[in-house]
Formats: structure tokens, sequence, C-alpha cells
């Protein structure tokens, strides 16, 4: 069974959205990394940039996949993972700390609301959602 | 049938395996209704010795550069092809392999674009060359679309020199919205304050050949100065070929730089397949068209060679990839990886020292002809426009007698050129050629 | 120890493998006429070797290589058959390999007249009404096709915005259509691999341009409802491209001209046997029927009384594609192969072809799982799922076939397949080949049960082994540099 953190909450589309006071931190989950295998490549948005809650804001990509980030939450970016550009491989081995992929200020609080709760999510992945 | 191997015996017991009664019966989802009733209405076959006597009674019917001297350019050029070209492209390793998807069975051709991305790359200034484009046209327009996916923007401008057949292709690629927007060329290159007054914040590139279209040379630092002060890229479209003697783009502000390489040991083969050069910067590397090999290592920790950055193309990304290219024209970078060998370092600036002394010589001469001058007074290299007292296209048909092909008409390139003639002279051309062309030349506008 | 050397790294300062004749004229004027800033002051760093350095070094990568003459290549989708060597002769015939493009067209008539033989002769193939050679490959073709569609419809004053494409088909597909500005729309394939009508159905509207669909399909079955398909598409006004990959499966047996297909594209360098050349180059010719003919690419080979034109007078044309005409070396190829075989000889083809590709069915749908139930045409879709169970996927099984003297079919392809091994014998294989080829293949099936290792250690044969594509696309080593 993957690694579901219980204090975070995620999306369908398996990002983890964590709040800290004001910000809201996002990576993938560590089913997601598992299923997309060695993570070589992360293209994120510049600090700024506005996020709209489930729409894609960036890709990360494997060898022979790639797959769109979806924004948990509505925001503005504040801070992005820049260790990502050199070191992808973070992703794989901390996806839910050295390996998260940026910080936003949520524009839209209340969005948290209607994001899965870790039983919730478990249930997803377990009934096979991709 | 002596492509097909199957006996009717063999056919029967294959049959019998299937267990299907005729072949017939492998068919039935083939709706009745949607079958051919008919024979396809084909010539009929031919014994090899009775197609090659009608191949070669068609193929006598062309003025090739081996009967003839040729002084045609405008995008393709009767350069040398040294013999190992083709026993190499001819080794069936070679050229009945499929696209190296298979790394562990494909690490000769996987090498050759190797060391031809390396060889582009080091000849254009570029970071990166990718695996090739199928020709110089096709090229410049992936490039056109690369521009606009980085830039954001959706305007090319085109410098007047550009070869007005690409800029056809780059028309034909470019996605609804796109605006292109042609610079004059009026002393035959780039004008630059047209060119500062048009490019702007909506631009995502300025394209410029040099030498260009007309054979002149362009002001490609000029032209990288006007792009970059608007944040637009500089595609520059450039022949590999000249780039032993000329100085590469890349060092000169090109962002992007694409061309044809046919010069380059391919075939003149009437316009195809030939050989698109895509080179680019480093940090364009993600939004490339096109395969690219890359070196890794092996479980054993042995080098070895790969397809690499693969998600960005049309298997893995689909409607999203960079390009919808798959198959490209690996035996013709083949041809331009042995050609880059056996030139080398010192050939190919002797061979390109060559064609341009010969331009030189036969623009000189040429020139002198009562009535005829060389139309733009720019620096060339291995290319011309001629203007001449009397119609070009008659001017061709009159040298034509005398088994030369003098140059190509730009009459329907250009309107206002109608009274031009643009002459390509390779090394291959000898003073002696270039004389009696110069002299038949005068007898014809005489 | 395999050869392990870069051309580059073959350099002795000095040596060379040119030979250039002196200057007979003088070199100093043409030098002193171009400004300094446009000459290069450092040659490129560039080889220096002898030619016989040149021509070893290249023997022996060419020996690395699998190629379609030393082994079977039972790639799907990709119609590896023989190469003519007649072809090469041909093809290399100066009259057509010396030719340039620009040559009067008096001169030329030689070229355009087998340029339009072939026009002809393809259009009888697919009965359509007209050809474009152009098209320098299979994804140009689609291109093409798509541009050609969205100028018929907005002649008519139409702005379709979508084009659907089943999920089993090959990339270039929708990316070619992409390019042309439509939104891609998924259509869902059946068990089978045939279009759901039902899917389809629901998605055809008057905002569809066109349907794109491959026939046999990627699964190697023929879509047994096409014919009701194309009349559903042409009910709403929506035009139908087959995406011609598949063709060595139908030759002389049904034509997508009859089936109802508007445009249809053809890969000279499968069906017509021009070689693939490690990845090109190939042509992808695109043909239509009449109402499209006018939006053609430019120019078109016309034919007025004897005489051979290209013909520019076409103001609906789409434009051109390459600079030139099309890939002539790749069109002498097909001609030649053509006239070699006649219609009795096309047909013969895709009748071996597809008792070829059953053949091999039969022969391994006890050790393997077939995709979709038979009759195949030209291949035949397998899926290692129960190997995977026993840990051996189908990579495995591909990289086991190369050490057991094979190439490996397709794998991963079509999408839907779970574990997918796509084999496409072709019917130039002899049945002794195919018997070797499903032995290796049952041993493989055997060896997964009793003796995963072999397979996954393999390759061990070849001259490198399982190689990391992670470390090449993580950190991307894309030329050679010089030691600085």
């Amino acid at each position: 069974m993957a690694n579901i953190p219980a204090e975070l909450r995620y999306t369908k589309e398996h990002e983890w959205a964590k709040m800290e006071t004001d910000l809201v931190r996002i990576g993938i989950t560590a089913f997601a990394q598992e299923q997309l295998g060695d993570v070589v490549f992360v293209e994120l948005p510049k600090v700024g940039a506005k996020l709209t809650s489930m729409k894609a804001f960036g890709v990360v990509e494997s060898v022979k996949a790639v797959s769109d980030l979806f924004a948990p939450m509505s925001g503005e970016v504040v801070e992005v993972n820049a260790t990502l550009a050199k070191t992808p491989e973070v992703v794989n081995q901390d996806p839910y700390g050295k390996g998260f992929l940026l910080v936003i200020r949520p524009a839209k609080p209340e969005e948290w609301k209607e994001l899965l709760s870790p039983s919730q999510y478990a249930q997803f992945i377990s009934e096979g959602g991709h | 049938m002596r492509y097909l191997p199957n006996t009717r015996q063999n056919q029967r017991a294959m049959l019998d395996t299937i267990g299907a009664a005729s072949i017939e019966d492998l068919l039935v989802k083939i709706p009745a209704k949607a079958r051919l009733a008919r024979p396809l209405q084909l010539p009929p076959a031919l014994a090899e010795s009775d197609l090659v006597r009608h191949l070669r009674a068609r193929a006598a019917e062309n003025a090739d550069a081996d009967g003839w001297v040729c002084f045609l350019g405008g995008g393709a050029y009767d350069h040398y092809v040294p013999s190992p070209i083709n026993h190499l492209i001819s080794r069936g390793e070679f050229f009945t392999a499929y696209t190296p998807y298979q790394p562990e069975a494909s690490q000769g051709t996987l090498r050759t674009i190797y060391e031809y991305q390396s060889m582009i790359a080091e000849l254009t200034g570029m970071d990166v060359a990718n695996a090739s484009i199928w020709d110089g046209a096709s090229s410049l327009a992936e490039a056109a679309l690369m521009a606009q996916a980085v830039t954001e923007r959706s305007e090319v401008v085109l410098a007047g020199g550009v070869n007005p057949l690409y800029r056809r292709v780059v028309a034909t690629y470019c996605p609804p919205g796109t605006k292109l927007r042609d610079l004059p060329a009026p002393e035959g290159v780039l004008d630059a304050d047209a060119a500062r007054k048009l490019c702007s914040d909506k631009t995502a590139a300025l394209v410029v050949q040099s030498p260009n279209f007309y054979g002149c040379l362009e002001d490609v630092r000029a032209a990288a100065e006007i792009a970059h002060h608007v944040g637009a890229l500089l595609v520059v479209v450039a022949d590999p070929f000249n780039l032993g003697v000329l100085e590469a783009p890349g060092a000169l502000g090109a962002d992007v730089v694409v061309g044809e390489g046919q010069g380059l040991g391919v075939p003149l083969s009437y316009g195809g397949p030939y050989l698109g050069v895509f080179a680019a910067k480093q940090e364009f590397v993600r939004r490339m068209p096109g395969r690219l090999v890359g070196a890794t290592v092996d479980v054993d920790g042995k080098r070895g060679f790969v397809l690499t950055l693969q998600t960005r193309e049309q298997h893995i990304r689909r409607a999203r990839a960079t390009s919808n290219i798959c198959t490209n024209v690996a035996l013709c970078a083949l041809m331009a990886t042995v050609y880059l060998s056996i030139l080398g370092k010192q050939g190919l600036a002797r061979a390109g020292e060559l064609a341009m002394a010969k331009a030189h010589y036969a623009a000189e001469r040429l020139g002198a002809v009562p009535g005829v001058s060389v139309r733009f007074p720019q620096p060339f290299f291995k290319e011309f426009t001629l203007r001449l007292p009397k119609p070009p296209d008659r001017m061709v048909a009159r040298l034509a007698r005398s088994r030369i092909l003098a140059g190509v008409p730009l009459k329907t390139f250009d309107r206002n050129l109608a009274d031009c003639l643009l002459v390509a002279v390779t090394e291959k051309r000898t003073r002696e050629e270039i004389d009696a062309f110069a002299d038949e030349l005068a007898k014809a506008v005489a | 120890m395999a050869y392990d050397k870069l051309i580059h790294e073959l350099t002795s300062p000095g040596r060379i493998a040119y030979s250039l004749p002196e200057s007979d004229v003088p070199v100093e004027p043409a030098r002193a006429a171009i400004p300094a800033p446009y000459l290069r002051e450092a040659a490129p760093e560039l080889p220096e070797v002898s030619e016989f350095d040149v021509v070893r070094h290249y023997s022996r990568l060419s020996q690395l290589n699998y190629g379609l003459d030393t082994h079977f290549y039972p790639l799907g989708s990709c119609t590896m058959k023989y190469n003519p060597r007649i072809n090469e002769d041909m093809a290399r015939l100066p009259g057509f390999g010396r030719l340039h493009p620009l040559a009067p067209e008096a001169l030329s008539q030689g070229a355009l007249g087998l340029m339009h033989d072939l026009a002809s002769e393809l259009a009888e193939i697919a009965g359509m009404d007209a050809v474009s050679l152009q098209p320098a490959a299979g994804a140009q073709g689609e291109l093409s096709g798509i541009l050609m569609i969205r100028a018929f419809h907005r002649a008519n004053g139409e702005r379709r915005t979508k084009v659907l494409i089943p999920d089993s088909a090959h990339g270039t597909n929708p990316a070619s259509t992409a390019i042309a500005g439509y939104e891609v729309v998924q259509l869902k394939s059946d068990a089978n691999g045939e279009v759901d009508l039902t899917d389809l159905e629901r998605n055809l509207d008057t905002d569809v341009a066109a349907l794109m669909i491959t026939v046999p399909n990627t699964l190697g079955n023929f879509e047994a409802r096409i014919v009701e398909i194309t009349e559903m598409c042409h009910a709403k006004g929506v035009q139908v491209y087959m995406d011609g990959a598949n063709l060595n499966a139908i030759l002389g047996i049904t034509r997508p001209g009859d089936l109802g297909f508007d445009v249809c594209h053809f890969n000279l360098h499968k069906t017509f046997t021009t070689p693939h050349g490690g990845g090109g180059p190939g042509a992808g010719p695109v043909g239509v029927k009449a109402h499209l003919e006018p939006y053609l690419p430019l120019p078109v080979v016309a034919k007025t009384g004897e005489r051979y034109t290209l013909d520019w007078k076409r103001p609906k044309s789409i434009g051109k594609l390459q600079a030139f005409w099309g890939n002539m070396g790749m069109l002498v190829r097909a001609y030649t192969y053509i006239r070699t075989m006649g219609a009795d000889g096309l047909r013969a083809v895709s009748e071996n072809a597809v008792l070829n590709a059953n053949y091999v069915m039969a022969r391994l749908q006890t050790d393997y799982d077939v995709a979709a139930p038979g009759p195949c045409m030209h291949e035949c879709v397998l899926s290692a799922r129960r190997q995977k169970k026993l840990g051996v996927t189908a990579m495995d099984v591909a990289k086991r076939l190369l050490d057991l003297g094979f190439y490996a079919p397709s794998t991963y392809f079509p999408l839907i397949v779970e574990e997918a091994l796509m084999i496409e014998p072709t019917e130039t294989e002899s049945k002794e080949t195919l018997d070797a080829f499903c032995d290796a293949m049952i041993q493989i099936a055997r060896e997964a049960e009793s003796n995963p290792r072999v397979i996954h250690e393999a390759p061990v044969t070849t001259s490198v082994r399982r190689l990391d594509q992670t470390k090449a696309a993580r950190e991307p080593d894309l030329r050679w540099k010089p030691k600085s």
C-alpha cells in the first residue's frame, strides 16, 4: 500500500496539498511517482504565475510517459522547487518532502475542503483509479 | 514471383495449421460489397531486363548533371559525392534497418546519428542538432512553429532573401492565426530599417537566409540584434556545405539554424529525398522537433547510444507533440556524416574555397559579357544573380543546346527579377566549363 | 569486445580522406571580396582521418545493427519487407539520381512522366481520383490530407473544429491534426480494436471536420463495418481519412476509395518496398477523391498531350510541403516495384502477407494471449500479460528475441493492448523463417515459466546490453565535444 500521509489532502490526478498557515505546498503522491517510474524532467510555472483549481499547470515526465500536473487549488505561485531542474529524481526519492513541486498562496481557501481526504484517496487508488 | 517465397505446398501446410480452407477464408471480415471485383488496372509486370530497358529510356530523357554542365542552384547543388558514401550507405545493415527503437540491436545507426548531431552542431555553432527533418524547407517550417511555441507569439517575419519555395512551406505549416510578414530585399539583402520597423513584441522569429536565395551574404549579426531587441528568436537558414569557410551562424547570434544538407553528399535526385538540418541552442532542446540520440551506459557500464527525450515526440505526446515527424531522413544524415568525415577539418574548407573562387571567377566572366551584369552589389559565396538583356528562359533553352544548364530564371519566383538568372557554381565546375558558358552566353545574347 | 569508437576519436591531425583538385582559377580575389566578419576564423572540429579509416569505421558500425537483410524484422505496423536491389539500381540511374529539381521541364520529361504514371497507378490501387507525390513521409501525407479537408470545409463556408481519432491510432494522427489547428477527440475502441459505433455516433456532430482511421486497424483487424462508418460520417458532412500504414494487407482486394474514404496516404517505405534507411527517408503520397483535388499540394504533375508539366496555377491548393516536388528517389523505387509486380503480383503480396500473419498467430496462440480473435489481416497482436504475471514483460520478450537472432516485434503498441507484441511478418518471409521465429517465441514463453533469469539478462549477444534510458534523459549528452 502506497504511503498516504494523514495530514495532506489529495486530488484524483494524484497531487497532494499541504496547508502551511496561509500557504499551500503541492507535490505528486508516492503512488503517482511509482506509476510513472524514474522521473527525468519536471516543467513548472514561474513564481508569480496564477494556477486554477484542477487545471494543468505543468508536466512531469518519465522516459516514456508524460503526465500533466493539476492544481489542487487556485492561487499564485510563491515558490518553485528549483532543485528539480537538476535533480528530478528527488520526486521519486522523497515525493512528500524534498520532492515537492511548488508553494502557492491560495486564492480560494475554501477549495481545501473539496480535496480528497487520505482515506478517500486511498479508496480511490484501491479501486484502480488512474 | 521472385519476392514471394511461399510455394503452393507451403501455403497448403500453413492453411492446415491455421485451420482454414483457403486464403479467401482469411479475408471474411472484408464485406463483400467492399471487395474489388476486378483486377487492378495496372500496366503488365515486366521482367527485370525489360524493366531496366524501360527505366533507362525514361532516365535518358532527363538532362542530368552527369551529361550536362550544371550551374543550377536555388537550394540544391551539384557538389561532388565521394565514392565511399554510396558503398557505405548501401550496406544492408544500414539501409534496410528500421528506426533504432531497439537500441541494443541498432548501435550502428545510433552512433552514426550521434556523430551527425555532433558535426552539425559544430558547423552551425549551435549546442544541439536533431537527427534530421525532411528537407531545408520543412526544417524552416518546424523552426517557425518552435519559435511560436517558445515565445508564445504568433508572428513570423521573413527576410526577402529567404528562398520563396521555403516561404511557401512555412505558410502551409503555420497554424491559423499566424501572421507571416515579408520584408523586401531591394538591394538583394535585408533592409535593416524595414526589419526594425516590422519586428515588434508580437514577433516570434525573424528568419534570414545567408547566403540568401539570390546568393547574397546577409549581415546575420545585425539581424540578431534586431530580433533580440524585441525578444524574438533569430532563425538562420544556412547551407552547411558553406560553413567550412563561412562563419557559423551560432557565432553571429542565431538561436536556431536550419537548412538544406543536400550539398553534403546527398544526390540531387530531382529534389528529394534531401536532408533537413535543424540545430538550436541548449535552452530549446525540449521544444525541438524530431529524434535526438544521446549517449548513456549499459548495465555493465559500457558506453552506448539511445533515442532520448522522446516525450517530445508524437508516439508519446500525440496531439501535444513538438512535431508530427516520425520517419525522417536518417540515411541522408548518414551520407552527410560520411561526407563530413571524408572532407574533414581541412577538406570542407578547401571544397568551399574552390566553390567560392570559381563562383567569383564565373561572376566576373559572365558579368563581362556585353549586356549582362551581376544584379546585386553584395558579397556572395557560390551563387549569384545575373541580369540578362534577353529573356532568361530563352537563354537557358539556347544554352541547353550546348549541354549547359545555365541557371534558374527568377521570373517565376520574383516578378521584379523577370530579367534575372540565378547561377550556382560548385567546386566541380572547371575554368574551361565556365569559359564555355560565358562564350555561349555571349553568342546567345548578341 | 565490440567496436566502440566514434569517428571523431580516430582523428589524427593532418590525416585526410578527401580528393580535391588544385584550383584552376585564382582564389585570392574571392577571399578578398568577402568581408572578414562573414568568414570563419578557425576550422570546424571535424574528423581528420584517412579514407580507409572512414570505410572501416562505418563498415564496423554497420555490423552493430540488425538490418532486414540480416535479420527477420517482425515489426508490426512497419512492413519490413524485402527491399529489392533493382529498385536501388534504378534510383541511381544518373537520369534520376543526378537530375537537378530546377532543370527545365522540357529536359525533365522522363522524371515528370514517371511521376505522372506512378500517381495514376497509386490512384488505381487506392481507388482515388488524384494523387500528390509530394509528402515526404506518412506524417506529412496526413498533414496535407487534413489541410485539404480544412480547405474544403472552409470553401463550403463551414468552420468545423474537431477531428475524431480512435484510441488505437498511431501518434502521428493526432500530432498532424493538431498542427492544422484542430481539436483531437479520441474515440473508444471495442475489444477487437474496432471503432465503437455508439461512441462514434455520440461524437459525430457538425463541429467534426474529419474522422481519421487506420484500415486494417492497428490490431490487425479489418474494420468489418467500415462502409457503415464512412456512410455515417458523410451523412453528417464529415470527411473520412484513411491512414494507409496497413495498405499491404489489401492490395487488389479492396480499395480505400471504394470503402468510402475521401483521403488516404501511402507509405512507400512500407507497402512499396522502399528501404527504411535506419529511420528514413520514406515517402507519403496522398490520394483524394475528386472533390478534394483542387486542394492538392503545389505543384501537380500534369499531362498535356504528350508533354508533362508542373502545374502551379491552382489557386485553391493548400500550398507546398517540401521545397521541391517529392522524394523522387523513393518514387523511382516504388514505380520500379509496381512495374515488377503488376496487378496479380500485388494481390499475391497481400494474400501472402495475410497468410503469414495468420500462420504466426496460429502457431503462437496457445503460448501467448491474442489481443483480438482471428483471422487477422497482415499482422497480429499478441499480449504478454500471461508472461507478465511471471515477471516477464513484452520488453523482456523483445530483448530475448535479439539474443535468439531476431529483431523484436513492435512493443506496447497499440496503446489499448496491455503488454502488446505486434507482429507483422510480411509476405517476403518464408515458412522456414516464420517457423524459426515461432519456435523462438515459444522457447521464451517456456523460459518465462522455468528460467526467467535468462530473459531478464537479455540481450547478451549484442554489442551493448540493456541501456540506461533514465540517465540518457536526465543528463542529455547529445554531441561529442573536443577535449579542451
